[in-house]
């Protein structure tokens, strides 16, 4: 074995109680790194897919001022076929074409306004999970059909349920007055109170119908297969558009949703940082302090004929060993407590309120992941290199008979 | 052949508001092959002679040549280097390596100088034989007296064959007998190997075997005679 090297690992076990202590703070938090970011980044995705997945898809294709104005004429024309156009070209079923409308629906005793979709049956159910969640009677069917599906608290607000008929009235595409008796097929609940209580879907036709659309929608939702095909899918999108429409992902159309992550992710990203600051520390102090106490021993070994800069690398390689110790019982310890979770799922309090804002389940898997699980760690390891830098180069500044004469 | 070159060198130490002349415009010559005994009252300046010579310290003043090169302006880098390859010094307290053995403390300067790993082995346990140190080459120096940690240090200083050894006091701790044969050791490698020593001692049976010896006092030389060794 090298002699560096030997020496480094020998001295790591000199005190060895302290070489514990300091790699026990880099498996602390080595292991709380993995498993916060693992825990972090799978509450994230779980954010996204469920918050996605309720209505707005990856991406949508719109009239260019909707977005931020959801006036009824910014309509995208005939758009179902643009629809059926788009599932051809990209070869996938996970599109479907939507139409928008605010309306006043009333049953016999009372009346609401409220948000009304109007929906490719066939289609709806691969970019929305709102048609999987019909706790009552069934999802829409036919196209034409004078039938909608309503959330669960608007049911119960307006006290009707599955078979009774309800009256909407609302303004049609060219500000005409718009008016329909429609019959309730199913009630959903979504466990999102928004949705729950203001929201009705029903058939595309028959929308088209009741708002005289003639042919016109408002968007195309597009669900890609994974969140990271999303861009690629867009560019195929928006190269096949006409200059009347564009396309919008889902950070255009779910600001908020972008925002809350990154909001949450910098307050964790400064914590952990601190975290990595304060193992940085400990890591300086324990080899300021092992650099001082072997004073005598550096000016020996010195006046033996070792450079300088061979004793300061003796000091960065006993950090590296320390480091490595730190960093590979910390990866394993933290992907283990994230592997158990995964399969055990974790909840805490507070969640609850989380959940409900985010559509997510009360329970959440955190996945474990090679890229998670390195990360941290890593960080740890360059920052415990690091903290070693000072003690090393300490050691050339180091006058062998004067260091022999310290004790 | 001039394996050290002294000239006129001082070094001075501040102690609090006394200045001490360790070395005092000294001046001296010492041959290839040469064994010198220095000999001074304690404080006399031979530790810091020892120290100039192997450019452990630099003196303030002066030249200071090492196997005709002159080192008084050579980086710490090369003055190691320097060490490495033609210097082996005894220190007064022997300064083992902790963490080492006795043996990985007689192969340390070999493995740093790079000696491949088998030759270090010989080398070191037939050092460690003349020494008189069979059987302890497994020891740290924390489990060896005194007297066995000086005759490692001893051993670690002459395994690597320098052209030149510095030995401060290295019979300090040794009984009569032992030090007997540690002189007879270094008298052998003089003889056949032409390395030069150079001794600090006080000890009167180390001097019998040197081919000169060297007084001083204050930083001085005082008297410097050759003899016929024993
Ligand atoms: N680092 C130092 N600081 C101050 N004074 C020093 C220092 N080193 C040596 N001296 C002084 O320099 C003088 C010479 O010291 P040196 O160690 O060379 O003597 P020595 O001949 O080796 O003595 P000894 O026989 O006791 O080992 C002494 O007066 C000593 O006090
Ligand atoms: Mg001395």
């Amino acid at each position: 074995m090298n002699i560096v090297l030997r020496l480094a690992w020998r001295n790591l076990w000199r005190h060895a109680r302290r070489t514990w202590l300091t790699i026990g703070a880099m498996v602390f938090s080595n292991t709380l790194l993995v498993f916060m970011i693992s825990f972090q980044f799978s509450m994230y995705g779980l954010m996204i897919d469920n918050t996605l997945q309720v209505f707005s898809g990856h991406m949508q294709v719109q009239a260019p001022g909707y977005k931020d104005d959801q006036k009824m004429r910014q309509v995208v024309l005939d758009v179902q076929p643009l629809a059926e156009r788009l599932r051809g070209e990209l070869d996938s079923e996970t599109i479907a074409a939507r139409g928008w409308a605010f309306g006043l629906a009333s049953s016999e005793e009372r009346s609401y306004g409220i948000g009304i979709y109007g929906v490719e049956p066939e289609f709806e159910g691969n970019v929305s999970n709102i048609p999987g969640l019909i706790k009552d009677g069934q999802y829409l069917g036919k196209s034409d059909a004078m039938d909608i599906v309503i959330g669960g608290m608007l049911a119960r607000n307006l006290r009707v349920g599955v078979g009774d008929e309800l009256t909407l009235l609302g303004s049609g595409l060219d500000g005409s007055f718009a008016a329909a008796v429609v019959t309730i097929v199913g009630v959903f609940e979504s466990g999102v109170k928004e949705i729950d209580r203001n929201i009705a879907e029903m058939p595309l036709g028959a929308f088209q119908e009741v708002f005289y659309m003639e042919g016109a929608g408002h968007q195309v939702v597009v669900l890609a297969p994974t969140l990271n095909d999303a861009p690629l899918v867009e560019r195929r999108i928006a190269a096949t558009l006409p200059d009347n429409l564009v396309v919008h992902d889902w950070v255009a159309l779910q600001p908020g949703l972008k925002q809350a992550i990154q909001a949450d992710m910098s307050s964790a990203f400064f914590m952990y940082g601190i975290l990595v600051i304060l193992v940085a520390f400990s890591v300086l102090n324990t080899q300021l302090m092992s650099v001082l106490e072997r004073t005598h021993e550096f000016g020996v070994v010195m006046a033996l004929g070792m450079r300088p800069g061979r004793l300061g690398r003796l000091v960065m390689l006993e950090t590296t060993l320390m480091g490595l110790i730190g960093f590979l019982l910390g990866a394993a310890v933290g992907a283990l407590l994230t592997y158990w979770f995964s399969v055990n799922g974790l909840s805490y309090p507070g969640m609850e309120e989380m959940a409900a804002n985010f559509n997510l389940p009360g329970r959440v898997y955190p996945q474990v992941s090679l890229l998670k699980t390195l990360f941290g760690p890593a960080v740890v390891f360059l920052f415990t290199l690091l903290a070693a830098v000072y003690p090393a180069l300490r050691l050339r500044r180091l006058h062998p008979v004067e260091a022999m004469r310290t004790i | 052949m001039t394996a050290v070159r002294c000239v006129d060198i001082c070094k001075t130490y501040r102690q609090g508001d006394q200045d001490i002349k360790a070395l005092d415009h000294l001046s001296i010559d010492i041959e290839k092959g040469d064994f010198v005994c220095l000999m001074s009252p304690s404080g006399g300046g031979k530790t810091t002679l020892l120290n100039a010579i192997g450019g452990l310290d630099i003196p303030d003043s002066g030249e200071v040549w090492v196997a005709e090169q002159r080192i008084d302006q050579m980086s710490k880098g090369q003055l190691a280097d320097l060490r490495l390859a033609n210097v082996g010094f005894v220190f007064q307290a022997y300064n083992l390596i902790p963490v080492l053995t006795a043996q990985e403390n007689v192969e340390f300067v070999m493995q740093v100088q790079g000696v491949p790993a088998k030759e270090r082995r010989s080398k070191s346990l037939a050092i460690l034989e003349e020494v008189g140190l069979r059987d302890l080459e497994d020891r740290r120096p924390a489990e060896m007296s005194g007297g066995q940690q000086q005759r490692v240090a001893v051993a670690r200083a002459i395994v690597s064959r320098p052209e030149l050894v510095l030995a401060d006091e290295p019979t300090a701790n040794l009984d009569s007998r032992t030090s007997d044969e540690l002189m007879e050791l270094f008298t052998e490698l003089n003889k056949n190997h032409s390395t030069t020593f150079v001794i600090a001692t006080h000890d009167q049976r180390v001097q019998r075997y040197a081919k000169r010896l060297v007084r001083m006092r204050d930083g001085r030389i005082v008297d410097d005679i050759e003899q016929d060794a024993a």
